[in-house]
């Protein structure tokens, strides 16, 4: 195993712990701060992705695309919020869960409705087809460089915006005491407003950049939804640093035990059975962790201050 | 005001619905049909669907009643499905199913209670060979059958080190096995892969560093569109391989050109000369405005080896039906088809190739795999 084949998986890994943070970051926020189980996040990046591939192919620019994926992910989540979510703060998460996984199934038949059954087309742009030599004759995909670069642009973004500026104080307010900070006279309906439509934005930048990778089609955002999840149960639920370094771990453990796994295996049995063992343990690898984290720090690597009620 | 308009409906509804079974109630036969009709992989089952409506309607068949229900390619949907049409809908004959994780679910209880199932689909090996069953016919191919066909084209292409990938599920095992029975060559690396996965930039970087000079893949519906985009993307020129699933009219427009000059095997091609086949794609393309898959064509046939069956004997004489079944006295629209020991199709597998057809990506044959093709598994089936 070659220094150079490292290398790449570890950028794919990269790759995919960047995305799982697009993802996750949204579903932190919501949870941190209004207490909300959201498992209708995969359906806006599934929204996002649609939006996406519809405008690209309609005009011909993967920048329009980009820009309608996450815009018509975060109008849709700022509908879903005042329609519906408005209405389950207060509720248990059990009610939550149910109406949220009810939103899955209107969200996916009503796509089918608008799109059919056949999987759009969404490619990548011609500016970033192709591979690119990194150093040392390593050559990688120049559009999974442009969504590590994206992902970490945002990642900074966000730290900025929640540490740095009003918006991100209120939000940080609103999730150690929701009461005071009404109390306060801060519209705290309209912080909830935001940071749904903001973490639906992400989730749609997450479908739209990966949608031109894999395919675009229904269904598409519940398999990525579970990742999400571990992620910020492993990063600690409610912060942005945890949902960051839990997508990274995330994203690498399962890449590298994709690959290093069945060798492994190989080392001391036949080809045939290392490989089953070994994809199978793969797919297992993250869970594992995940596991292992919470019998160590329950509360995740990094539990956000001051809630004490998640 | 909202309370008197959903009653108003609902009552409007259940009118109509008597309405539909008194005008079907002299039907003959009853089938059931269970599909995937949501959620991943929907594609495959709206098409088998739709070919098995589109040859009860150019039949214009009065005789068989159709009841269709979606499993959302979930195994339990599955199952409850099964039991609710045999037990209280008492369908004489059960068909749809897509996946093999599902047709292992189901098919064994039922072709056990007397039902007769017919695989317009999946062809697990375990019910080609020692859990054959003689209520159960595949009216599509054993699974292993379309890889056979790419191993040994394979070995006539030259080509001498493979690397092969499949997810990791019944079907997907079936394809590797089934491509190394063939093939020749020595092996540059094999992958079981997640099912469902999307990404795949780690076996793709395999694959580079593999030393291979071809790829063999298996990987039906969304997860075939992802490999394909990205190995494109990857810079790799190493030929791909892959049976007609990966290559098939449904997921071809979202794959887009990296798909042109691809080899695939398929039991039947739409630019197949019969003239049932033609009349087969003039009345789909007619009837949906697309064209037609190899699933569509699967659908088509298994209706019409029904219908040809219950033409020949009532279903009442189990024994009768059976035989009429066996006989497959149908035109099917892949050309020459038969049943072999095991009720799985003997049949000939073509190799065709993406090509671009007045703007739209679709498939040519261009040779014959493998001729008269039967499967590995008849000589352990004892019925």
């Amino acid at each position: 195993m070659s220094t150079l084949l490292i290398a790449e998986q570890v950028l794919n890994g990269l790759q995919l712990g960047v995305t799982l943070f697009l993802m996750a970051a949204g579903l932190t926020l919501v949870f941190g701060v209004m207490g909300l189980i959201n498992l209708a996040h995969g359906s806006l990046y599934m929204i996002g992705a649609f939006c996406c591939a519809f405008v690209s192919v309609e005009t011909g620019s993967f920048l329009l695309g980009l820009v309608a994926g996450m815009a018509g992910a975060a109008i849709a989540g700022a509908v879903l919020e005042v329609v519906v979510m408005q209405r389950l703060y207060a509720r248990d998460h059990l009610d939550q869960v149910l109406a949220t996984f009810a939103l899955i199934l209107i969200a996916s038949e009503g796509t089918r409705w608008v799109f059919g059954d056949v999987p759009l087309f969404l490619d990548v742009p011609q500016a970033f087809a192709g591979t690119v030599e990194l150093v040392g004759g390593l050559t990688y995909s120049k559009y999974r460089l442009l969504i590590i670069f994206v992902g970490l642009v945002v990642a900074l973004g966000l730290y900025w915006l929640i540490a740095r500026t009003r918006l991100g104080m209120r939000i940080r307010a609103g999730e150690s005491d929701r009461e005071m900070i009404a109390a306060l006279g801060v519209n705290i309906r309209l912080v909830y407003t935001i940071v749904f439509a903001l973490g639906a934005a992400l989730a749609g930048l997450a479908g739209s950049m990966v949608g031109a990778l894999s395919s675009v089609q229904v269904g598409m955002g519940e398999p990525v939804l579970i990742l999400a999840f571990v992620v910020i149960v492993i990063g600690g639920i409610g912060s942005i640093k945890g949902a960051l370094i839990g997508a990274v771990l995330v994203g690498l453990v399962d890449t590298l035990g994709r690959v290093f796994l069945p060798s492994f295996f190989q080392l001391f049995m036949n080809s045939s059975d290392a490989t089953t063992i070994g994809s199978s343990l793969a797919s297992m690898a993250i869970y594992v962790v995940m596991a292992i984290v919470l019998a160590v720090r329950p509360q995740g690597l990094f539990p956000a201050t001051g809630t004490s009620s998640a | 005001m909202k309370k008197t308009v959903l009653a108003a409906t609902t009552a409007l509804s259940v009118a109509m619905f008597s309405l539909a079974a008194a005008t079907t109630a002299q039907a003959e036969l009853k089938v059931g049909m269970i599909t995937t009709l949501s959620g991943g992989g929907a594609g495959l089952g709206v098409d088998v669907r739709d070919g098995f409506q589109l040859a009860l309607k150019m039949a214009g068949d009065q005789q068989i009643e159709l009841l269709i229900e979606d499993d959302a390619r979930k195994p339990e949907n599955a199952v409850k499905i099964a039991d609710k049409f045999i037990s209280s809908d008492k369908v004489d004959v059960l068909t749809g199913i897509i996946w093999s994780n599902l047709a292992m679910a189901v098919v064994p209880k039922a072709v056990r209670g007397g039902t007769f199932y017919i695989s317009p689909n999946a062809g697990p090996s375990a019910l080609a060979g020692k859990g054959c069953h003689e209520n159960y016919f595949n009216a599509a191919w054993q699974n292993d059958n379309l890889h056979e066909a790419m191993g040994n084209y394979a070995n006539e292409a030259g080509y001498t080190k493979s690397f092969i990938l499949a997810p990791n599920y019944p079907a997907g095992k079936d394809a590797l096995t089934g491509y190394k029975r063939f093939y020749k060559g020595e092996s540059a690396g094999e992958i079981y892969t997640k099912l469902g996965q999307t990404d795949y930039a780690a076996e793709i970087a395999q694959i580079k560093n593999s030393g291979a000079d071809s790829v063999f893949f298996f990987l039906p519906g969304g997860m075939g569109i992802s490999f394909m985009k990205q190995y494109a993307q990857s810079g790799i020129d190493i030929p791909v391989l892959g049976p007609a699933f990966s290559f098939d009219q449904g997921i071809l427009a979202a794959v887009g050109d990296a798909a042109l000059g691809v080899k695939n095997s398929s039991q039947w091609s739409k630019d197949l000369t019969n003239p049932a086949n033609k009349a087969f794609v003039e009345a789909f393309v007619e009837e949906y405005d697309r064209l037609p898959s190899l699933y569509a064509s699967q659908g088509f046939d298994t209706a019409n080896l029904i219908l040809s069956a219950a033409a020949k004997a009532d279903i009442s004489d189990k024994a009768a039906f059976r035989e009429a079944l066996r006989a497959a006295d149908f035109e099917s629209v892949r050309g020459d088809f038969k049943f072999g020991p095991n009720q799985h199709p003997i049949q000939n597998i073509y190799v065709r190739e993406v090509i671009k057809e007045n703007g739209v990506l679709t498939n040519k044959i261009v040779s014959i795999g493998l001729e008269n093709h039967g499967d590995a598994y008849a000589v352990d089936c004892k019925m």
